[in-house]
């Protein structure tokens, strides 16, 4: 699914990354624990999250997620803008809650990331 | 051993804001010299979780990056607390962060089974009262 179509079906801003929206992603995790995200995901998934914090940048860094969609009308800060510009991210943000942002992706056909279980 | 390339990074303990800078530098600094991507996430996620440690739980200290022909070595060396049983610390979901920290996205016990999982060999030298020392490799 391209990055555009997730910003469609989520009614999303965006907060930067406006030239790459065409990139494609194949599947989303969505929590509000980075520790979390850095135990389980696999895939270079979109990031789903209500959480606001530089380290939800820099968690994404780390995993190569490259999207990030915050829920619940949440903006990041101009620092955490800034991080995510030096590193190539996009930032979205959403009035959904994140149940329904995530039933909304799932239903347009994102699956959810494969996760590892060792 | 003395052709490794090395970076050094000190872990600041003051402000949580900055914690895990060190290890987006370090994802920076490996993708400079043409390590492959795959070797990059690992090193960079467990050196992240051992960033992120530091400055919960130790107050800061140093991190140390040593490239090989066949391997990378990450260094974590703190003046902090020490560990007191790390045995126990190795389980999934055991946490002595404060709650703060969970509200913050971390502290759910995650960190150091984290690190052994995304590394080839993993080290931890720890005395109470006067630090901790991990060391861990990822081989390529």
């Amino acid at each position: 699914m391209k990055i555009s179509q997730i910003k469609e079906l989520l009614d999303a801003k965006v907060i930067c990354g406006e030239d790459k929206l065409d990139r494609e992603v194949n599947s989303a995790f969505g929590s509000d624990m980075m520790s979390d995200v850095l135990a389980y995901v696999k895939d270079q998934a979109i990031l789903i999250t209500g959480l606001v914090n530089a380290q939800v940048i820099r968690t994404a860094v780390m995993m190569d997620m490259g999207c990030i969609v915050f829920v619940r009308s949440k903006m990041p800060t101009d620092e955490m803008i800034e991080l995510a510009r030096e590193n190539s991210m996009i930032l979205l943000s959403t009035d959904n809650i994140m149940y329904n942002a995530c039933g909304k992706l799932y239903a347009g056909g994102l699956t959810g990331a494969g996760v590892t279980n060792e | 051993m003395s052709d490794a390339v090395r970076f050094r990074y000190n872990v600041d303990g003051e402000n949580f804001t900055l914690a895990g800078q060190a290890s987006v530098q370090v994802k920076k600094n490996l993708r400079e010299i043409g390590i492959p991507a795959e070797i990059i996430r690992r090193v960079s996620i467990a050196m992240y979780e051992g960033e992120i440690n530091m400055v919960i739980h130790a107050g800061g200290g140093k991190a140390e990056v040593a490239v090989y022909e066949n391997k990378i070595e990450i260094i974590l060396d703190d003046e902090g607390p020490g560990i007191a049983n790390v045995e126990l610390a190795m389980k999934e979901g055991f946490s002595t962060a404060p709650d703060n920290i969970r509200s913050l996205g971390f502290g759910a016990g995650m960190g150091l089974p984290n690190m052994k999982r995304y590394t080839d060999d993993m080290k931890i030298e720890t005395v109470l009262g006067k630090g901790t020392k991990i060391t861990m490799c990822v081989n390529f």
